[in-house]
């Protein structure tokens, strides 16, 4: 079954027809040709397609297309400014050596904003819970709970 | 030490911003136009003949372009001695091996085709240990060899030994011996990438594949062997690099799904993706080979080395990949961390039919150092030293020749050992969560949590490996009208910090500030031979290749800076004149010609060394480039370098050979708290030391610490790779567990102790694999010392904790 959904992304309204079997992941990577949410596992397992849905993180690999009619969606594309201003967070992961191979980076800068959005102050066992269902294999997450930590200090 | 002006810093890496804005390009993000989408169908069976293939089904499914076997495509061998063939005809060895494939115009009518094909199989008895496929009258895995001989057994072909001294007469005069047996699992190497190629042709039949690889041109040379399998003798292969999602020596063979996209690719002709899902991933791209380990050493009465005894059986899987070389590095450690005179060394490496294994970062150094440093403790306690003072009795030393004719330069293993100590305040935590050392406060007798403290030592390749005939790598330097310079290198970043390590190197070394700087890589006809980026070697490599390459730049910069830097200064100095009336032009000679060696550079500026800081007297490095450009019968200036590392291959007759142009040193060691109930380990602070020679880039050398040591954590407590007569049980990241970001709640101190080689740039050593290597000892030791049991067999899991302590119960 197709179907027309109308959602935002990024601040855009856009109109897409999808299959029903389609997750958000696909829609975006396939159809809108943002690649820069990745496609880890497909099975919700590993974080690195992290958006978010209305404010919430989620995994777009488990998340239905038809379900985010009317919703409003940022990728880690939206986060970017204009003139490739990049967010406090991106700014942060750049700065404190929380990107290696780059391939989780995506999804766990998605699960910093979700995190920094609800609690601006959080403590490191509180980045290492916002960013648990996130994996990284190269950085052994030192790194990335170091650029979280300053990304909060930047947006306060 | 020599001051500088980017090595050590922390800038950050060049490839950071792209990445955190999800720009950055990996295989899965990648389309060409007329794109096809490959899948391949892999083996029900551990052990079986192919006794028919029906593909009419999925040929007839609309979307579907190109249906290929064994049968319908010429054979491609591949592998480290040829064993493996692309697609199987006659027989699967194993689960994942690939008996069909299929090119669609997208995944799902792939994924469909594929589900339709029919394979007959007839299955045969397998064997899944290295015990029962050396029986006999076991199963041949392979019956015949790569030249058609016949085999009579399921040894893999490629012994490694080693014998210094005399370890019998050794053994009679040690005043203490120690002996155990130990294991490592299969691991997977859990790149959050996975694997994947493009393949297409161009209309002469040249081959342009796009594909996850740490070795381009090796792979270069193997896919052009595959086009002269194919009838296409002569055709040339452009290997493109994608950005890699993590590789940890994933990359450093070429898989059978590569050939499968090009076989597709050819085919259909139009351009073929296959990428793996997480789930093949795991299933079909070969682990780390798990180990079995039987080691016996020996000490005097003083606690010095006698002898050191090791024999290993290696479970190869059905084929053999570069992973069979891994003995080589193994033999390091095993031979040469800390001195011991007389060693015997022997390694068993058998076919059998689980999974093939591969590389992984280390290159079997984690598997060697494992029951190394576990049975260090152990005869540490034989001797009652305190294992700390054991390692440093026996600690190597700088300008060391180890009976490998592994020739130390610098090493700073005492001073790691010793940081590690004073870290970890080891004096006064040693031995108190044992009853063995005094009265147990907390014993498993009494319930509750224990604590202890481990530690464990390393000793790598710190100045590349010479694994292959050559070891070498090209860079090109090539300068532009704007001072901007192109560093082309046939290395490969794969996340480790590559690109920003020779980046810092080059700006240092020619002069100009790491924003002139671009690394180019990735492309196998623009970018100059490389043998591959594994053993830890790209910095090392490329760091001293662009050294010489900037060092010629430089000397074609200054020639060109005789005749015009005084004209140059001084036309500057008139355009000052004009703006500022007031400014006086000094008298200097403005028409004399300089001699080369009068000037230097730095900051992109060429100035005189007789009178460096006067703002006055410097042109800027762009104003001579264009000057070189566009003057009449000018020149440009594009420097190469080609540097092989002063290191030899290792002779696999006596199992001599100074492997690396430098060793690196490290230990690490570990607080933990052990819950002598649940058998739940918590650890509760990490130190690492690691002689560096000298750091190039502070935060991407801790971010390769810090990652090698949590993959080793991983490796220590709750990675394995478990399988069931062959096939893996636990293909995902819910039943395969690496560690997350809540698991690392514990701090991870990492000291960088700089020894400054003679052989790296700018005094450095290689550090990609490291970290990773004596973690898992380090930990099993700190547990040791906890609760006063050891744990074989990694991963040291809360049931085999719980279990020992019960036996020790008993």
């Amino acid at each position: 079954m197709k179907k027309t959904i109308h959602f935002i992304l990024n601040g855009h309204e856009v109109s897409v027809e999808v299959e029903s079997h389609k997750m958000l992941l696909q829609i975006l990577r396939d159809n809108l040709h943002l690649t820069g949410t990745k496609d880890g596992c497909g099975q919700g397992e590993c974080g690195a397609c992290t958006v978010l849905v209305d404010g919430m993180s989620i995994d777009s690999c488990l998340y239905p297309a038809f379900e985010v009619e009317g919703k409003s969606v940022t990728t880690i594309e939206g986060l970017v400014g204009e003139g490739n201003k990049l967010h406090p967070i991106q700014e942060a992961f750049v700065e404190k050596g929380g990107v290696q191979c780059g391939f989780c980076t995506p999804g766990m800068i998605m699960s910093a904003k979700a995190l920094l959005d609800e609690n601006p102050n959080p403590t490191d066992e509180e980045i290492r819970k916002g960013i648990s269902g996130n994996l990284c294999r190269c950085t052994g997450y030192v790194q990335i709970i170091d650029s979280i930590r300053k990304a909060a200090r930047s947006l306060r | 030490m020599t001051e500088y002006r980017y090595i050590g810093t922390e800038i950050p890496r060049p490839d950071a911003p792209d990445k955190v804005a999800g720009k950055a390009l990996y295989i899965h993000d990648l389309v060409r136009p007329g794109m096809l989408h490959g899948k391949i169908k892999f083996s029900k069976y551990a052990h079986a003949r192919i006794r028919h293939i029906d593909t009419s089904k999925a040929e007839k499914l609309p979307g579907v372009h190109a249906v290929i076997t064994g049968y319908n495509t010429p054979e491609i061998r591949i592998g480290f001695i040829r064993d493996n063939f692309v697609l199987k005809k006659g027989k699967v060895r194993q689960f994942r091996d690939e008996v069909a494939a299929v090119a669609a115009i997208d995944p799902d009518i792939a994924e469909e085709a594929v589900e339709l094909i029919r394979v007959e199989y007839e299955e045969l008895p397998a064997v899944f240990t290295p015990e029962d496929a050396l029986k006999e009258n076991a199963p041949l895995i392979h019956e015949v060899d790569a030249r058609g001989r016949p085999r009579s057994d399921n040894l893999v072909p490629v012994p490694w030994k080693f014998i210094a001294g005399d370890v019998e007469k050794a053994k009679q005069s040690s005043s203490f011996i120690a002996e155990d047996r130990f294991e490592t699992p299969l691991i997977q190497q859990s790149c959050m990438g996975t694997a994947g190629s493009i393949a297409e042709f161009d209309l002469q039949n040249n081959l342009l594949i796009c594909t996850k690889t740490q070795i381009p041109f090796l792979a270069q040379n193997d896919f052009n062997r595959a086009l002269a399998a194919m009838g296409l003798k002569g055709k040339n292969t452009r290997v493109i690099v994608p950005t890699l999602g993590g590789s940890f020596g994933t990359g450093l063979d070429t898989h059978s799904y590569e050939y499968i996209s090009i076989l597709l690719a050819f085919k259909s002709g139009r351009p073929v993706k296959i990428v793996l899902n997480r789930e093949e991933e795991f299933t079909a791209l070969s682990p780390r080979q798990p180990t079995k380990t039987h080691i016996i050493q020996g000490c005097n009465k003083d606690g010095k080395l006698a002898f050191r005894e090791v024999r290993m059986t290696l479970d190869n899987g059905a084929y053999t990949s570069w992973g069979a070389t891994t003995p080589s590095v193994m033999m390091l450690p095993i031979s040469s961390l800390y001195r011991v005179p007389n060693v015997f060394y022997e390694t068993t490496i058998v076919y059998t039919n689980n999974t093939y294994c591969q590389a992984m970062r280390g290159y079997g150094n984690p598997q060697a150092t494992w029951p190394l440093e576990c049975n260090i403790d152990q005869l540490a306690e034989a001797a009652r030293i305190d294992p700390f003072e054991f390692r440093m009795i026996n600690s190597n030393v700088p300008d060391e020749v180890t009976p490998m004719g592994l020739k130390i330069s610098t090493c700073g293993l005492k001073d790691c050992l010793k940081t590690v100590s004073d870290r970890l305040n080891w004096k006064e935590r040693r031995g108190k969560g044992r009853g063995r050392a005094r009265p147990p406060r907390l014993s498993a007798r009494d319930g509750g949590q224990a604590r202890g403290v481990g530690m464990a030592s390393l000793l790598h390749v710190g100045g590349s490996g010479r694994v292959y005939r050559s070891d070498s790598t090209g860079i090109i330097m090539k300068l532009d009208d704007f001072g901007n310079v192109s560093v082309i290198t046939g290395g490969v970043e794969m996340g480790q910090g590559f690109d920003s390590a020779l980046a810092l190197v080059s700006a240092e070394a020619l002069g100009v500030t790491p924003d002139k700087i671009t690394i180019i890589s990735g492309d196998t006809a623009t970018c100059p031979w490389d043998v591959g980026t594994h053993a830890s070697r790209g910095a090392f490599t490329a760091g001293n290749a662009a050294i010489m390459a900037a060092q010629k730049a430089r000397e074609k910069i200054f020639d060109l800076a005789s005749e015009y830097f005084m004209p140059r200064v001084h036309s500057s100095l008139e355009r000052r004149k004009k703006e500022d009336p007031a400014f006086e032009i000094p008298e200097l000679d403005y028409g004399r010609i300089l001699d080369p060696s009068e000037f230097d550079m730095r900051e992109n500026y060429i100035f005189l060394r007789a009178d460096p800081d006067n703002p006055l007297v410097r042109v800027r490095l762009e104003e001579i480039l264009r000057t070189a450009h566009f003057k009449e019968q000018g020149t440009m200036i594009v420097t190469e370098a080609f540097y092989d590392p002063p290191n030899q291959m290792i002779d696999p007759r006596t199992g001599r050979g100074n492997l690396s142009a430098t060793y690196i040193f490290g230990t690490q060691g570990a607080e933990v708290e052990v819950d002598v109930d649940t058998g739940k380990v918590k650890v509760l602070q990490f130190v690492a030391a690691h002689d560096v020679g000298r750091v190039i880039n502070r935060q991407t050398i801790k971010g390769q610490i810090y990652g090698g040591i949590v993959t080793g954590i991983g490796y220590a407590l709750c990675e394995e790779y478990k399988t069931e007569k062959g096939r893996n049980l636990n293909p995902n990241f819910l039943d395969y567990k690496i560690p997350s970001a809540p698991d690392i709640d514990f701090p991870i101190h990492v000291e960088c102790i700089e020894t400054n080689d003679q052989y790296g740039p700018f005094g450095a050593k290689g550090v990609g694999e490291p970290g990773e290597v004596p973690t898992a000892p380090a930990v099993a030791n700190a547990i040791y010392d906890a609760i006063g049991v050891r744990i074989k067999n990694l991963p040291i899991t809360p049931e085999k904790i719980i279990g020992a302590l019960r036996e020790k119960k008993k």
